[in-house]
């Protein structure tokens, strides 16, 4: 464990609205393919909505965030306003890669892959992966 | 006053407590100050990744090594 800590390359914190609607549910499922693929980590959104001061200060903290809204109501962007966190990446899926919202939960394939695709391009603040020993975070929690 | 600092024990952990207890020395609080190594410890903290510094329970720092001057003013109140 601590040879691993600081060597980890995983720099990049996913928010996903994982909201009750396709779109919400999409944002939610590509977080979890990014992560596993090894792209980014995903990361408690509700933490930060309920001011948990360990979730606030990490989004606060981390070099680079990316925000998935499923929709233009926006939730995740504004729990993260409302904690102080600029969404220094930020997304809305039904605008890019424009997907329409419904309520179908049977998320088709290619609507995750596009969803995905359209994060990865997305440039990011630093690039990733972070160099042992430079200012990234040590992600061994 | 408790503070504590959270990580495995690798490099930047330890020179985050470093930076911490010369912040403590130079301001003559009183603090308590520990290490917090076990990781499913650390997760109970919601941190997204260390070292991270906790000050009287709240989370003040997370993934870098916190400057002496910022950990005099999260102490110093």
């Amino acid at each position: 464990m601590t040879k691993e800590c600081c060597q980890s390359n995983n720099n990049v914190m996913i928010l996903a609205c994982s909201g009750a609607s396709n779109v919400g549910q999409l944002s939610n499922q590509a977080a979890i393919e990014l992560t596993q693929e090894g792209y980014g980590k995903m990361f408690c959104l509700a933490g930060i909505g309920g001011q948990l001061s360990g979730f606030v200060q990490s989004a606060k903290d981390v070099p680079n965030l990316v925000a998935i809204d499923g929709c233009q109501v926006g939730c995740a962007k504004a729990i993260l306003d409302q904690a102080g966190i600029a969404a220094k990446c930020y997304i809305v899926l039904t605008d890019d890669p424009g997907i329409e919202k419904n309520k179908d939960f049977e998320l088709k394939r290619e609507e995750i892959d596009q969803v995905k695709s359209t994060i990865k391009g997305l440039p990011l603040a630093e690039e990733a992966p972070v160099a042992s020993g430079s200012g990234g975070c040590c992600s061994c929690s | 006053m408790e503070i504590k600092v959270l990580g495995p024990g690798c490099p930047k952990c330890q020179q985050t407590m470093q930076q911490v207890e010369k912040a403590i020395v130079e301001t003559g609080v009183n603090a308590e100050v520990s290490k917090v190594t076990d990781t499913l410890k650390i997760a109970e903290y919601g941190v997204f990744g260390t070292p991270a510094v906790v000050v009287d329970g709240e989370v003040k720092s997370v993934g870098k090594i916190p400057s002496v001057e910022d950990i005099k003013t999260w102490i110093q109140g």
